[in-house]
C-alpha cells in the first residue's frame, strides 16, 4: 500500500528533513508513525499525499510511484486516500453535511449520489444528527469527525491521519481513535501519526514506526522488503 | 447548476466592487475600440458615398475639333474606371454658372464673349475611385492635347484615407493601454479571489480535484467579466452614438456582427486574462 524505499527529502530554507527513510505499510494495517515534533512525520504524510516529491529514493503509494507520476495523476492518487488534520480543515461557511458533500461536488460525483452518500457516512462517525451543524457550533471531536466522514465519503483505501488528536480532550481524542479502529477493522490501511505516546502505549496491539530528526529509529514490526516485492 | 457556474456567481457576490472594477475596464478598453469603429465606419461610409460622386474634370481648350473630342469621348468610355462620360459645351457651363451662383448673374450677363470653357466630365465606377484610380483617370485625360486643365478634388481622398489611419492608430494605441490595465485588473481580482479561497482550495486539492477543476470557476467569472464588460461597453457606444448623432451630426449605427465583435472580444479578453492569472496564483496555494 506505502512504500518508502531510501528515502531524502530535503527542502531549500531548512535543510534535511528525511534522511535515508524506507518502510512498507501493507493493505489492512494500522500503523502508528511517532517522533518529536520536527521530527519529519508530516514531511512523510506530505510525501505520501505526493503534495512534496522526494529529494532521493522512492516513495510508491497503491501503485503509483514518486518516480513515474504525473502531475495530472496526482488527484486520482488523491482519491484513493483520505486525509485527516490537527486543525480538521473544514469550511466554516458550510455545514457538516456539505462539508463532506464537497469531496464528492469537487470529485465530480453525480449530483444525486451526493446527499445519501454524505448523509451515510455521517452516519457511519455518529453525526447524522449534526448533519446541518456549522462547524463552529460542533465541538472539537465532533469537528475531527465530520473531517474524518469527509476524508471516507470518496471510499479510499488508505486512511492519512496528521495528528488527528492533538487538537482534542483525551474523551474526544478516545472516540476519534475508536473510530479509526473501527474503520480499520472494515479493512482500510491507517497510516496515522502521533505524539500522544498515552494513546501509542494503550494499544500496543498495533505498529509502531518512530522517527527521529529525520531517520526511522524503531520500526515495531518491521516488514520484510522482499516479502512482497511487487505490491507497493 | 454546476459547482464552477455556481462558484463564479458567489465571486461576485463576494467582492462585487472589485468585479465591477474588472467589468468597468474591459468596458472602457472596448468603448474606446467601439467609439474608434464608430468613426471608421461612418468615415468609410461618408468616403463611399462621395466615392460615387467622384468625378474627374478636364477643362478644353477653346480650339478642341469635334473630331477630336470624338475619337477622346469614345476611348474614355473605355476605360474600366469610367462610369459616364459627359461632354459640357461653352454655353451649358454658362448656364450652370448663372443658375449655381445668381449673385453674379449680372457679371456672366455683361460679358462680350463666354470666358468658360467646355468640358469632359468623368464620373467613375463605385469603387474604381481609389486615388490611385483617380490620378490614372485624370493622367490620360491631361495627356490629350486639347485638354488645358484637370480638376480631380485636389487629392481629398487621401486626405481621408490618412485620417482613417490617424484614427486606427489612435484607437489601437488607446484600447491597447486599456486592455493592458483591464487585464492588470482581471490579475489582481483573480489573485484576491484565490486568496480569498485558499482553504477551499487547499481542501480541493486534498480530496483529489483536478487542476481544471479547481481552475474553471475563476476561468468562469473571468469570462462572465469579459462579456458583462464587452455589453456594457457596447452600451456605451451605442450612447455616445446617440449622444453625437443627436446634438452633433448625424451617423449612422455599426452594423450588429460589429457590436456582436466587441462583445465576443470582451469575453475572450476576459477568458485569457483570468487562466493566465488563475495557472500562475494557483501554483503559490
Amino acid at each position: 500500500m506505502i512504500r518508502l524505499s531510501s528515502v531524502s527529502k530535503e527542502y531549500a530554507r531548512s535543510g534535511a528533513a528525511l534522511r535515508d527513510v524506507s518502510f512498507h505499510v501493507r493493505k489492512g494495517e494500522l500503523v502508528f508513525l511517532t517522533g518529536h515534533s520536527g521530527a519529519g512525520k508530516s514531511t512523510v504524510m506530505r510525501l505520501i499525499q505526493m503534495a512534496d516529491m522526494p529529494s532521493g529514493g522512492e516513495v510508491r503509494v497503491s501503485g503509483f510511484s514518486s518516480k513515474l507520476i504525473r502531475q495530472r495523476d496526482i488527484p486520482m492518487l488523491r482519491r484513493k486516500m483520505g486525509v485527516v488534520f490537527q486543525d480538521f480543515r473544514l469550511l466554516r461557511d458550510r455545514t457538516a453535511e456539505e462539508n463532506v458533500a464537497f469531496a464528492l461536488e469537487v470529485t465530480g460525483t453525480k449530483r444525486s449520489a451526493i446527499a445519501p452518500r454524505a448523509h451515510r457516512v455521517l452516519t457511519q462517525v455518529g453525526l447524522a444528527h449534526k448533519a446541518r451543524a456549522y462547524p463552529d457550533e460542533l465541538s472539537g471531536g465532533e469537528r475531527q469527525r465530520v473531517a474524518i466522514a469527509r476524508a471516507l465519503v470518496n471510499e479510499p483505501l488508505l486512511l492519512l491521519a496528521d495528528e488527528p488528536t492533538g487538537n482534542l480532550d483525551e474523551w474526544a481524542a478516545k472516540g476519534v481513535f475508536e473510530l479509526f479502529r473501527e474503520i480499520n477493522a472494515m479493512g482500510m490501511t491507517v497510516l496515522m501519526a502521533t505524539h500522544d505516546l498515552d494513546l501509542v502505549r494503550a494499544h500496543p496491539q498495533y505498529r509502531v514506526i518512530e522517527l527521529s530528526q529525520g531517520a526511522v529509529v524503531y520500526d515495531s514490526a518491521p516488514t520484510p522488503a522482499t516479502r512482497e516485492p511487487q505490491q507497493a | 447548476m454546476s459547482y464552477a457556474l455556481r462558484e463564479a456567481l458567489a465571486a461576485f457576490r463576494r467582492t462585487p466592487l472589485l468585479t465591477m472594477l474588472s467589468v468597468v475596464a474591459i468596458a472602457f478598453s472596448l468603448f474606446i475600440v467601439g467609439l474608434f469603429g464608430l468613426t471608421a465606419f461612418n468615415i468609410s461610409q461618408a468616403v463611399r458615398e462621395v466615392e460615387n460622386k467622384v468625378e474627374v474634370v478636364g477643362y478644353l481648350r477653346d480650339d478642341a475639333t469635334a473630331m477630336q473630342l470624338q475619337v477622346a469621348q469614345e476611348e474614355l468610355r473605355r476605360l474600366p474606371e469610367v462610369q459616364e462620360l459627359r461632354y459640357v459645351t461653352k454655353t451649358e457651363a454658362l448656364a450652370t454658372a448663372m443658375e449655381e451662383m445668381k449673385e453674379f448673374r449680372d457679371v456672366f450677363t455683361d460679358l462680350e464673349s463666354n470666358p468658360l470653357p467646355a468640358s469632359l466630365e468623368v464620373r467613375l465606377r463605385p469603387g474604381q475611385s481609389s486615388p490611385e484610380a483617380v490620378s490614372r483617370v485624370a493622367k490620360r485625360l491631361q495627356a490629350y492635347a486639347f485638354v488645358e486643365e484637370v480638376d480631380f478634388g485636389d487629392g481629398w481622398v487621401e486626405k481621408i484615407y490618412t485620417i482613417r489611419r490617424l484614427f486606427g492608430a489612435a484607437a489601437t494605441a488607446i484600447g491597447g493601454a486599456f486592455a493592458l490595465v483591464a487585464g492588470i485588473i482581471i490579475a489582481t481580482a483573480i489573485r484576491i479571489a484565490v486568496f480569498a479561497r485558499r482553504e477551499e482550495i487547499s481542501i480541493m486539492r486534498l480530496v483529489g480535484a483536478t487542476d481544471g477543476f479547481v481552475q474553471r470557476p475563476f476561468v468562469l467569472e473571468g469570462i462572465i467579466t469579459g462579456l458583462l464588460g464587452g455589453i456594457t461597453a457596447a452600451a456605451l457606444t451605442w450612447v455616445a452614438f446617440a449622444a453625437l448623432n443627436r446634438y452633433l451630426f448625424a451617423l449612422k449605427w455599426l452594423p450588429s456582427e460589429w457590436i456582436v465583435a466587441v462583445v465576443v472580444a470582451g469575453t475572450v479578453f476576459g477568458f485569457l486574462s483570468s487562466i493566465v492569472a488563475v495557472r500562475r496564483h494557483l501554483e503559490a496555494v
